[in-house]
């Protein structure tokens, strides 16, 4: 039972090492072609899945298939998926060719086209001059598009990172998650993307699996994980968010009215997964806060300025809204209003979501 | 003071240690194989005497007379002693003949004319003289040939000693095979326990490292006589293997050439496994897992990033074990058989023995030039490391 765009199926997955279970009973699909990010924070389980998803861990139960095929017990040069390494793990007594064309030569591959398709995989990521030097010659930047050009020479059908830009500087990182989209694009590439940084599954992935303690929180686009939170793990997770306590009141349709523990009320768009009197969380993210004078307004909460606090691009005012302390981000051509004095914070029923508490 | 000469004063003990214990020793042993002095220091008239014969014909009176001025004179027993020595190793015969003619010579009156050949008949034999001839030289080759089984012929000439005496270099080639025997065993047994070592972690590493090291702190002599008790005929091994009924008649595993690999490869395993196990350990974590990852079979990954990464190691290992095996005295003495002995112990045999420390400065010098250069390609080698850290 497959589904037609099932090219990767974890299947009840799970990993336990001794008492502590790292991945509980998983079940996610990845398409062909599809960039995934695995996100988390550490001991979510996101390392450990893609260990038995490349072939170092055996799972304790379930199975994974990869193009219609069971995976689970083969050993790991059997599995033919292309795995990039954090610390890029480099041979350090080979050249680059070497390195590059080890995975050929493993294979068998002659050594008149092994040279040829190495070639070929040092101009994918622009490095062809390089490949007679060791590894401890390159900077930390180019040893990674080496580790990437050696996972990718073999043309695998998967291409697994484990964390594979968490060694570089703030520039060079985001330089290379350009050019690993752009190869993720050109090369029509399945990859999975282990990562511990928000903004970097954001910005480079098709979907995201959230995951936390071995579950998937949340298996969404990147926009819809941060416009479209489901728990409050991954509102809290992904990005900055406000969170109010709450009750649901009422329902009508989709919509949910929530009656705060502050005593103010406001409606939510999306409600449709709680019923009436559940204690929920209302999720709003600091840029959908918007500070007016009308107290008739969308979801106006009563609030003092305590502090207004200048980050270039930005303004962030800090509110006080009865005893809980709210965030909003203003544009810098805004007039803040003075610290100390009164307005509404106010948001539209469309721009929050109601998560369980 | 200066900070030079503070550290320098901080060094002094180090290098007043080596001069004395190491470089003197080392130098004494080099020139006392090439020097040939000491006939020359007892015989000093005859020494002048004999460069102005060319070594044909009969010795000339002038030097017979020499010969008998320097036995009259009244030359020091110890320094006499060494002179017949060295004389005896060209030409046997030496040591009866120097005595006695010395004695005839000293109880004879000051102005007689003394006949050599009439005080002993070898005198007229010409070997006798040519023998001296040789062995006045300020600086000799002789032990340096005869420890490789040369000598020089009375025309000068170098040729082999006769097939009887000839056993220095077969001794020396043993004493080559065995190291390499040794080498070859320890590095088959310390690479398989260096990566099991390397792969543990917690006290299970702890445990193989201690099992390695133990060695290490035992005393040699109580190791050896440790594998003299289990490898005896009616030793726990033998024992062991005929209760189990393996074997009918005992093993002959000591007293041969088994018993002295067995207890040497124990003895220097640590020094194979140590650098191994460094060169292991020091291999980044995720290169085995990045191999299989990228197709390697086992056998493969071992093949192309293990032993390769884990060569310096393996190399340093052997250069070393190889080294200290060369040199191996009393483990071959107790535990081999008289075809077991290595050269080390002839030149116990000459420095104890026979008091003949010319020669057995010699054979050192033939064990010190391969280590040397062993030692010379072992440095070149560990310094030019494959990984760079």
């Amino acid at each position: 039972m497959r589904e037609p765009d099932s090219f990767i199926h974890f299947e009840a997955i799970s990993k336990v090492f001794g008492a502590v279970t790292v991945v509980d009973a998983l079940d996610f699909h990845v398409a062909r072609g599809e960039f995934v990010s695995l996100l988390g924070p550490s001991g979510s389980g996101k390392t450990t899945l893609l260990m038995m998803l490349a072939g170092f861990e055996t799972p304790s139960g379930g199975s994974i298939h990869v193009d219609g095929r069971r995976v689970e017990h083969l050993p790991p040069h059997k599995r033919e998926m292309g795995v990039v390494f954090q610390n890029y793990a480099l041979f350090p007594h080979m050249t680059i060719a070497e390195n590059v064309g080890f995975p050929l030569k493993m294979r068998g591959v002659a050594r008149s086209e092994r040279d040829a398709r190495v070639k070929r995989a040092l101009d994918l990521v622009r490095l062809g001059h390089l490949a007679d030097r060791k590894p401890s010659q390159l900077s930390g930047g180019q040893q990674q598009r080496i580790a990437l050009s050696r996972a990718l020479v073999y043309e695998p059908k998967v291409v697994l990172m484990d964390e594979p830009l968490s060694a570089l500087d703030k520039q060079l990182r985001e330089h290379m998650q350009l050019e690993i989209r752009a190869l993720h694009r050109d090369l029509g590439l399945t990859v999975i993307f282990v990562t511990h940084d928000q903004g970097e599954a954001l910005t480079m992935s098709d979907r995201v699996a959230v995951l936390n303690r071995g579950k998937i929180e949340q298996f969404d686009t990147p926009s819809g994980l941060y416009d479209r939170p489901r728990t409050r793990f991954v509102a809290e997770f992904i990005g900055e968010t406000n969170l109010l306590a709450g009750r649901v009141a009422q329902r009508s349709g989709e919509a949910a009215t929530v009656a705060l523990a502050s005593g103010a009320s406001v409606t939510c768009d999306r409600g449709a997964a709680f019923d009436t009197a559940q204690e929920v969380m209302v999720s709003v993210r600091p840029e959908m806060l918007h500070l007016v004078q009308d107290a008739s307004a969308d979801n106006a909460l009563p609030v003092t300025i305590e502090d207004h606090v200048y980050h270039g691009d930005h303004i962030r005012l800090h509110l006080a809204c009865g005893e809980s302390r709210l965030v909003a981000r203003a544009g810098r051509r805004d007039a803040a209003p003075p610290i100390g004095s009164k307005a509404f914070a106010s948001f539209a029923p469309g721009d929050c979501s109601l998560v369980a508490p | 003071m200066s900070a030079r000469l503070k550290a320098l004063l901080l060094v002094t003990p180090l290098i007043v240690f080596l001069g004395l214990f190491f470089l003197w020793p080392l130098w004494m042993m080099i020139s006392t194989a090439v020097q040939g002095g000491t006939v020359r220091l007892a015989f000093p008239q005859t020494a002048t005497a004999i460069a102005s014969w060319d070594g044909s014909g009969p010795p000339p009176a002038e030097l017979q007379a020499a010969l008998v001025r320097d036995l009259r004179a009244d030359t020091p027993q110890e320094r006499f002693g060494d002179a017949v020595r060295t004389l005896n190793s060209q030409q046997a015969g030496f040591r009866t003949l120097l005595p006695r003619t010395a004695r005839t010579v000293r109880e004879a009156a000051e102005a007689d004319p003394i006949d050599l050949a009439t005080v002993d008949p070898r005198w007229s034999d010409q070997a006798y003289w040519l023998a001296m001839k040789r062995s006045m030289p300020a600086y000799t080759d002789a032990n340096l040939l005869a420890a490789i089984d040369l000598k020089r012929s009375d025309d000068a000439r170098i040729e082999p000693v006769e097939a009887d005496f000839a056993v220095n270099r077969a001794i020396m080639l043993r004493t080559f095979v065995i190291a390499i025997q040794v080498t070859l065993l320890c590095a088959a047994i310390g690479l398989p326990f260096a990566m099991l070592t390397a792969s543990l972690s917690g006290w299970k590493r702890n445990a193989l490292l201690i099992a390695v090291l133990l060695p290490l702190w035992t005393s040699l002599l109580v190791r050896t006589a440790a594998w003299l008790i289990l490898l005896q005929d009616n030793g726990l091994i033998n024992q062991t293997l005929r209760a189990i009924g393996l074997i009918d008649s005992p093993l002959s595993l000591i007293y041969n050439r088994t018993g002295v690999l067995i207890a040497m490869t124990h003895v220097l395993l640590p020094l194979m496994v140590l650098p191994i196990y460094a060169s292991l350990i020091a291999i980044p974590r995720n290169l085995m897992p990045a191999a299989a990852a990228l197709g390697a079979a086992p056998l493969q990954a071992f093949r192309h990033v293990l032993l390769p990464l884990a060569m310096p190691g393996l190399l340093s290992g052997s250069l070393l074990v190889f080294m200290v095996a060369l040199g191996y005295y009393i483990t071959p003495a107790l535990t081999g058989g008289a075809g077991d002995q290595m050269i080390s112990s002839v030149i116990a045999f000459y420095a104890t023995g026979t008091a003949n420390w010319g020669m057995a400065g010699a054979l050192g010098l033939f064990l010190l030039v391969p280590t040397t250069v062993l030692y010379i390609v072992y440095s070149r080698l560990s310094r030019t490391p494959l990984v760079q850290t």
